[in-house]
């Protein structure tokens, strides 16, 4: 199907591809160069500050900004008044289908306010000191009402509704009464009672994670200018600069050329930053005042305001038989998706027994709404919850059994061929060689002391590809200026200019990578899915190719010759015909150009198709504490596919932050609530990610299986190393106590209390 | 004719079946002849991006890809990832 | 009420700014002086991207008020290069790929530095420690202890030979090395 494959490249000595070059825009970074969302100044420009709902859940009555318009130094005010209400349907926005009924109400309240921090004003003014006084003058009358943030709790009959125009779908017939179930999904094939029958062992267990946040370290900022005549310019800390144009200009009404949005280096997303919160805040004021309007979240905003992942109750039950083959496994899973619809859900369903080859198999889902912050994607969104369920069954399977949990994982692991919980047949994938890897790794034999204990856990994720655009610039001097669209979370612009500069067969330092605003080149999907070096790159090769074409053309006028007899390899045009050898650097034909025919770009606008996804396992070695109940990791090593490692120290950095995000993940992170649906610790010292005393040196082995889809063999990485940690340490946590651990998170207290349980009974 | 496979929820949305004939050159007449035959299915397939398998292949929001006489077809909800 | 007129001196050289009485350090440096290097992850001292060293002593900008810096020497992340020379954390930081998203690198740089001035041989536990001030989000901090205590090592190796070759210059017995 993808006539970019050439097998060749699979087995060609490749000379840039899979070495270690420093990333182009690293200087920048190490200096404090580097612009991110909120080091952008403008001359005139505005302060912006939110006003947010106290409360959990209310009606808003009335409100009155009559006094902070008056207020000197306040040069805009604005309510949900100042954007569009849209209606509730899901249209295609910015590649995805987007409800605007929901959005336009998650950036500013309209009816109610559904979580504490809900935005339900904004001002700007000419010094946060004004704002934050401005803010302060703003009457809004609430009428307070019963909240609930538990997702069982929700989905009771006689809970509190958040919205009166919800009715379930995916239920047949749908219901009369509204309720806060979203959505109902279900995936699976077989026959779960015979597969049961069958199984000589089966377990059955329940489990329940908190919310977490992303834990981006830069906060949400943006810098927008409206002029008089609406156009506008919008300058953020985002994961997609095309779904911020195409979300904000449907929210103010404009069409989406009228508004270019440039991405600035962005501080850490993993999925939060897909999504628009301030932007269009800042549009408006912007539109009102007629000035620069610069917005930044504080850290308890973030946290209050800005998507976290849902927490969820997981019940799993899997059965195998006494030598090691799994015969059925069915799940349910309740994911909360904050204050409007979409959790991930329907993803985490589909991921769930993704690892494993089922006959019989049955995965149920519910999208449930609550009163806290809409829920924002989070690297491998859905997978991380689901799978810790699973991962922790299996363990306790392959205990049951007497068998070695890498040894009956590898009994039952999906390979090419097996066939999906969720349908269709895997393509090559690398989760055999995954546990291979674990089963040969030194790790695996270090022998244990007391109150240690060792977990295993493996992962998937999907990974996609995507719309995307590349540009390729020749300069009369051959140097390359490359323009794609996705912006560089992880170092993604020195995998891209790699693989510019391999097909171009020049060296890395001729090429200048950079991410392109809206106007500078088609549409891009954002930066996410773990789909960067895979669109981008494939993007750009092809980009590449196209100018590689014309640099034949080129040379085949020059020298008067059918084009068939030009070659081009090792950056230079070679003549390949009978009579004296000839050829011509890139340079030489660049210098020319304008003479053989105009300047001469590559374009890129595909739709990529072919994502492979990324199988993991990892392993990891924790000692528990008696006395105190904490969990110190003591050794962790991630293996993973990547397909092709372009860049190597950039995919273990992926496979190493996500394994620590998984470890906060399992042993610290969660949202504490008050009983009035107040956040308790919207900041880092109460809300304990990893610090680099928690945790030791994260090995890495990166497995190749490559993406036949790709010309370079990738796939995508960034995703599936947090979807196996939570379980590999709930189940090296539980062998250290012998004791069987389902919620997270695992904190001292949490762990202490089971200890003590058992010792007690 | 396509050999569309259904299973868990869309299964149960179409009236229990796990296998349907479709006539569909591309993804985009499929998801409309699919519609128009399960109307339960409609809001699921509105509400969604569907990305479609296509003897194995997945495919993201292309309308316009060829169903072969003989593939088979699956629809998987649209991931997005983060 | 008027605003508070400073004089400080920032990577070396004076500076003089205005700034109200409850602009934290960050603040000035950010929105005063428009040094943008020293990043606002919290505004509580819980993150550490507002690291910077003021008479020589590591603080969190975001824990100092503008008017502190009146007649101290503050440096930041701006000032960690000599012209186009990178320090050789910085150098290591880019080598070991110790960055991802980029944000907590200069906190984490200034850190650095101040610890390797405090201890030029730490191990890798003093060295995360340390360091605990400082989150990452991006890399689990593995690649960035590797590039501290690489710089460590390197700049420990180029302290030894400047010592051997001044005892050298004056003639007397050379010293032993580091």
């Amino acid at each position: 199907m993808n006539d970019m494959i050439s097998p060749d490249v699979l087995a060609r000595q490749l000379k840039i591809v899979g070495t270690r070059p420093l990333r182009p825009d690293g200087v920048d970074k190490v200096t404090g160069r580097a612009q991110f969302g909120a080091d952008m100044h403008l001359p005139n420009m505005l302060v912006g500050k939110v006003l947010r709902s106290p409360h959990a859940h209310a009606r808003i009555k009335s409100i009155n900004t009559s006094k902070a318009q008056a207020l000197k130094g306040v040069k805009a005010v604005m309510t949900s008044a100042d954007l569009c209400d849209l209606p509730s349907e899901f249209v295609p926005a910015g590649e995805m289908m987007v409800n605007f009924k929901d959005m336009t109400r998650n950036v500013m309240a309209r009816e109610k306010v559904l979580y504490e921090g809900h935005a339900v004003a904004a001002v700007a003014a000419t010094s946060e000191a004004i704002a934050a006084q401005a803010l302060a003058l703003v009457e809004v009358d609430y009428e307070v009402l019963p909240h609930v943030i538990d997702v069982e709790e929700a989905m009771k009959p006689d809970a509190p509704l958040l919205h009166d125009d919800m009715f379930t779908i995916g239920v047949e017939p749908t219901p009369k009464k509204s309720s806060n179930i979203a959505k109902r999904v279900e995936f699976g094939f077989g026959d779960l009672e015979a597969g049961f029958a069958k199984a000589d062992v089966v377990v059955e267990r329940e489990f329940t994670t908190k919310p977490v946040h992303q834990g981006y370290i830069e906060p949400h900022a943006c810098v927008a200018n409206v002029s008089e005549d609406g156009q506008a310019e919008l300058w953020c800390t985002t994961q997609g600069q095309f779904i911020v144009r195409a979300f904000c200009s449907k929210l103010l009404g404009m069409e989406v050329s009228q508004l270019r949005v440039t991405a600035s280096e962005i501080g850490g997303g993993f999925g939060g930053k897909t999504v628009v919160y301030l932007e269009p805040l800042a549009l408006a004021l912007s539109r009102k005042a007629c000035q620069p309007v610069k917005m930044v979240m504080s850290r308890s905003e973030v946290f209050q305001a800005s998507g976290p992942t849902s927490g969820a109750k997981i019940w799993v039950k899997v059965g195998a038989t006494k030598d090691g083959r799994i015969t059925a496994g069915d799940a349910l899973l309740k994911y909360q998706a904050g204050a409007f619809q979409g959790s991930p859900v329907q993803p985490g369903a589909m991921c769930a027994f993704a690892p494993y080859e089922l006959e019989n198999v049955r995965i149920v889902g519910f999208d449930v709404v609550v009163n806290r912050p809409k829920v924002a994607a989070y690297r491998a969104p859905g997978g991380p919850i689901a799978e810790f369920a699973v991962e922790s069954v299996i363990d306790e399977v392959a205990m049951k059994i007497g068998m070695d949990p890498v040894e009956f994982r590898l009994k039952n692991a999906a390979k090419e061929g097996t066939r999906a919980p969720y349908g269709p047949k895997f393509g090559p994938i690398g989760l055999v060689q995954t546990l291979q890897a674990a089963q040969a790794h030194e790790h695996y034999k270090v022998p244990l002391k007391a109150n240690q204990g060792r977990g295993v856990a493996s992962g998937f994720w999907f990974n996609i590809g995507g719309e995307t655009c590349a540009s390729m610039n020749l300069g009369e001097d051959g140097s390359v200026a490359l323009v794609v669209g996705t912006p560089d979370i992880g170092g993604s612009r020195a995998s891209l200019s790699m693989m510019a500069a391999e097909e171009l067969g020049i060296s890395l330092e001729h090429i200048r990578p950079m991410i392109g605003d809206t106007s500078s080149l088609g549409f891009n999907f954002l930066t996410g899915g773990s789909r960067v070096t895979f669109s981008s790159g494939m993007a750009v090769v092809e980009a590449a190719r196209d100018v590689i074409a014309q640099l034949r053309e080129r040379a085949a006028k020059i020298w008067e010759v059918p084009v068939e007899e030009v070659e081009w390899s090792e950056g230079q045009a070679r003549f390949t015909g009978s009579g004296e050898a000839k050829s011509l650097s890139l340079a030489e034909l660049a210098a020319t150009a304008g003479k053989t025919g105009g300047p001469i770009i590559g374009n890129a606008a595909i739709n990529a198709t072919g994502a492979g996804p990324s199988l993991a396992t990892h392993l990891v070695d924790v000692e528990v504490d008696p006395e105190t109940g904490k969990v110190t990791i003591l050794r962790y090593t991630a293996i993973q596919d990547a397909g092709k490692a372009v860049h190597p120290s950039y995919v273990e950095g992926q496979m190493q932050g996500g394994a620590v995000q998984g470890i906060g993940w399992a042993l610290n992170e969660e949202y504490i609530y008050d009983d009035n649906g107040h956040l308790e610790n919207p900041g880092f010292l109460d809300y304990r990610v990893p610090v680099c005393s928690d945790v030791p040196m994260i090995d890495t082995v990166i497995v190749e299986v490559p993406n036949p889809n790709h010309p370079y063999g990738v796939r995508g990485v960034g995703e599936t190393p947090i979807v196996p940690p939570m379980a590999a340490i709930a189940n090296a946590v539980s062998h250290a106590t012998g004791v069987r651990f389902t919620d997270l998170p695992m904190s001292p207290p949490r762990v202490l209390d089971a200890i003590e349980a058992k010792q007690a009974a | 004719m396509a050999r569309l496979i259904l299973s868990g929820n869309l299964q149960q949305l179409a009236n229990g079946a796990s296998e349907v004939e479709i006539e569909a050159q591309n993804i985009k007449q499929l998801l409309r002849e699919l519609s128009k035959l399960y109307p339960a299915l409609a809001p699921h397939l509105e509400q969604d991006s569907f990305a479609v398998a296509i003897d194995g292949e997945i495919f993201q929001d292309v309308w316009f890809v060829p169903i072969g006489p003989d593939s088979e077809v699956h629809l998987i909800p649209a991931i997005r990832g983060g | 009420m008027a605003k508070h007129h400073v004089t400080t001196t920032v990577n070396g050289d004076t500076v003089e700014f205005l700034c109200s009485t409850e602009q934290t350090l960050l603040d000035v440096l950010r929105d005063e002086l428009f040094l943008t290097g020293s990043k606002e992850g919290c505004s509580s001292g819980d993150c550490g991207a507002c690291s910077v060293m003021l008479d020589g002593r590591l603080v969190c900008a975001c824990l100092v008020l503008g008017v502190e810096a009146e007649g101290r020497e503050v440096e930041t992340i701006e000032g960690m290069a000599d012209g186009d020379n990178l320090h050789p954390l910085q150098r290591k930081f880019l080598e070991h790929a110790a960055l991802q998203c980029g944000i907590c690198t200069p906190g984490i740089l200034v850190a650095a530095k101040a610890l390797l001035e405090q201890n030029p041989d730490p191990t890798e536990t003093e060295a995360r420690y340390w360091l605990a001030g400082n989150l990452c989000r991006c890399t689990g901090y593995d690649k960035i202890v590797r590039a501290v205590l690489d710089a460590a090592a390197e700049m420990r190796a180029a302290a030894g030979k400047g010592a051997a070759r001044k005892s050298r210059s004056t003639k007397q017995p050379a010293a032993a090395s580091a």
